[in-house]
């Protein structure tokens, strides 16, 4: 079923997660994504789903915020942009080390320190290679659309509560601030810690029962030999992760003899170029991670028996690049075109580096 | 005269003192002479007074009490250093029925995390924090506090603090209580009978608040720390009263409600 609005991505981030029963909020202003927020606020789910929304006093707080809400088997979520997420990485950390599902939304906007308030991509190193301290992962969804803002949120805590990681949605100030149509779902029901407890398990910290032990949440292991062993869970959960979940969208692959590979919004400036292009012949198609972690290694090692040459086109200096060549592994030349700082490339200046430095190079 | 048989002693009507139930038997890791151990048995025994272990959910800090999870058998969340407050915020909101309570030490609180203790009490959230406060960090082997007395020597202050180098000892606790929503700020102490008997009732008070919802409640304990003071249990006892009561006197700070909506209308009329 489900509504046909007209919104803004950071507007529709507060609506789905209303509508998809979320139970708590915790942040902290910061262009580009207050609209988050603000939204809740004005929405006041505390008097209809009874969701509790808090304005923490820094991202420090809103993050172990959502530790304190995730440990009770709460579906929480917070979001912030580029700087606070920086701020939140000790806590990330720790909610990825005691396996705590949750939602962290990043608007990213560019860097490095105080940057600008516009949209980049800078931000995937950080959040695909865990960020802070530490051997973990998250999730990591990036929409390229409203309607995938929406879904996201969704898919997101579906994923967290599944393999109990914290979910990370990279997206930017231009997926944020945009308007587009979108069709939001209706509204579910919260959980009450019954359910929680049948779908997911007795961990959370919901009142010692006479049945059980204290539930204790931690990231501690004094002895090595114990953080060993739960490094080695850790891993084998994610390597479950990368067999299962991998996500991507292909556009003209079918006779493409060159590939672009971008996620976010810098996709759909590949989807323009990919017009241009093919208009004066150069046969292109664009791969699409939809989760850029797991990356869709296996898909971009394939077509690389059959493209000549890839690009990654990112709102950063080279940060995904890194993984298509580690997935192509010197078979056929993988190059990189940005712009950075806040500034979106046009899809003009994509054809034009993929003439130059694919086309042209080989 | 007939031998006497301990059996015979230890029966149900000549007990006098039990463990608390909640308490665990797992053997505390504290020094002798630490304040930890005896702060950790009056919780319990406050949680099992009131039978609430059902519904108590504890948040240990990063400090010596980070292990607090292993000795009280209720449900438990350890914070980052500091964060403390930040958590028992969430889970106080989301479980509103359910008692949460947060117990740090002075690094933990008053240095990493007085932006989280500052902020949740001034939202006046309704949860008890319960202060150890021995002027040192005692985990990380005895370095300067923020609430360390002046010419105090630590591991960072070996030639004794200097207000120079380090400014002064923090009372945050008198922070604490100026703010509007808390309810009941009290400084206690655990080194003699009597005081134990004192902090324990604070302690019950502080979880009773819980269901008045009249805000936070804030119990400092001076504390001892005999390793990071250099000190047997006994003398560190005699310096923590002859030097620590002084600075940090004790008794209550602050005990009403948190204060309405209603007395600050004025300041936007
Ligand atoms: C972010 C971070 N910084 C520093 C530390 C190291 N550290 C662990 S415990 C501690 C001090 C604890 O002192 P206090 O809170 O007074 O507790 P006590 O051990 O005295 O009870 C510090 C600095 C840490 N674990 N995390
Ligand atoms: S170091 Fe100090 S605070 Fe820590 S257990 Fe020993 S006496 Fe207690
Ligand atoms: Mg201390």
């Amino acid at each position: 079923m489900g509504e046909l609005k007209l919104m803004k991505g950071n507007e529709v981030i507060a609506e789905a997660a209303i509508r998809y029963g979320c139970d708590g909020y915790f942040g902290y202003p910061i262009t580009p994504q207050s609209e988050v927020m603000e939204t809740l606020m004005l929405q006041k789910p505390w008097e209809t789903t009874g969701m509790v929304v808090v304005q923490a006093e820094s991202e420090v707080a809103s993050i172990n915020m959502l530790y304190g809400g995730a440990s009770c088997g709460k579906r929480v979520f917070t979001s912030s942009s580029s700087p606070g997420i920086s701020l939140m990485l000790e806590g990330i950390s720790y909610l990825a080390g005691a396996e705590l599902p949750c939602l962290i939304v990043n608007v990213v906007r560019g860097g490095p320190g105080l940057g600008t308030i516009q949209p980049s991509q800078a931000d995937y190193n950080q959040a695909t290679k865990g960020g802070g301290h530490g051997d973990y992962q998250t999730i990591v969804l990036a929409p390229a659309s409203v309607q995938e803002m929406n879904d996201h949120v969704g898919l997101g805590f579906d994923l967290a509560f599944k393999y109990r990681i914290p979910s990370l949605i990279l997206t930017d100030g231009v997926i944020g601030q945009m308007m587009e149509k979108v069709v939001v779902e209706d509204q579910k029901p919260r959980w009450t810690d019954e359910e929680i407890k049948e779908k997911y398990g007795d961990w959370a910290t919901t009142g010692k029962q006479k049945n059980r032990k204290g539930n204790i949440i931690t990231s501690l292991a004094l002895e090595s030999e114990v953080m060993e062993k739960h490094n080695i869970h850790l891993q084998k959960k994610y390597r479950e992760i990368e067999e299962n979940e991998v996500l991507f969208e292909e556009f003209q692959t079918e006779d493409a003899e060159y590939l672009f590979v971008a996620y976010g919004s810098s996709a759909r400036v590949c989807q323009k170029a990919i017009e241009i292009a093919r208009a004066k012949g150069i046969k292109v198609g664009l791969l699409r991670p939809i989760l850029v972690w797991p990356y869709p290694k296996k898909r971009v090692s394939e077509l690389a028996d059959q493209v000549k040459g890839m690009l990654s086109v990112e709102m950063s200096a080279g940060q995904m690049v890194i993984d298509v060549k580690l997935a192509v592994n010197g078979r056929i030349p993988v190059e990189h075109f940005g712009r950075f700082g806040g500034i979106i490339p046009s899809p003009a200046e994509v054809v034009e580096a993929l003439e130059q430095k694919i086309i042209g190079g080989k | 005269m007939a031998d006497i048989d301990i059996k015979d002693i230890i029966k149900e009507e000549n007990l006098i003192y039990t463990k608390p139930k909640v308490i665990t038997d797992t053997v505390m890791h504290y020094c002798p002479g630490c304040s930890h151990g005896v702060a950790h048995k009056l919780v319990a025994e406050v949680i099992d007074d009131m039978d609430i272990q059902d519904k108590t959910i504890g948040i240990s800090p990063v400090g010596c009490s980070v292990l607090a999870y292993n000795y009280l058998d209720i449900d438990w969340q350890q914070a980052a250093h500091g964060r403390a407050p930040a958590l028992a915020t969430a889970a106080k909101r989301l479980m509103p029925n359910h008692y949460v309570f947060t117990y740090q030490g002075d690094g933990d609180l008053a240095s990493i995390g007085a932006a989280e203790i500052l902020h949740a009490c001034n939202r006046g959230e309704n949860i008890t924090v319960i202060f150890i406060n021995n002027a040192i960090y005692g985990m990380t082997g005895g370095q300067m506090a923020p609430t360390t007395l002046v010419g105090m020597k630590t591991a960072t202050s070996p030639y004794g603090r200097s207000t120079e180098l380090n400014g002064y000892p923090l009372k945050i606790t008198e922070l604490i209580a100026q703010l509007p929503g808390v309810a009941y700020v009290t400084r206690q102490s655990v080194h003699t009978p009597a005081a134990v008997r004192k902090t324990k009732k604070a302690i019950r008070k502080g979880f009773e608040n819980q269901d008045k919802k009249i805000g936070t409640s804030f119990i400092e304990i001076v504390s001892t720390c005999s390793s990071g003071w250099k000190l047997s249990p006994v003398k560190s006892n005699e310096w923590m009263e002859e030097h620590m009561f002084k600075f940090y006197p004790l008794g209550d700070l602050k005990d009403s409600e948190k204060e309405s909506e209603e007395s600050y209308k004025k300041y936007i009329e």
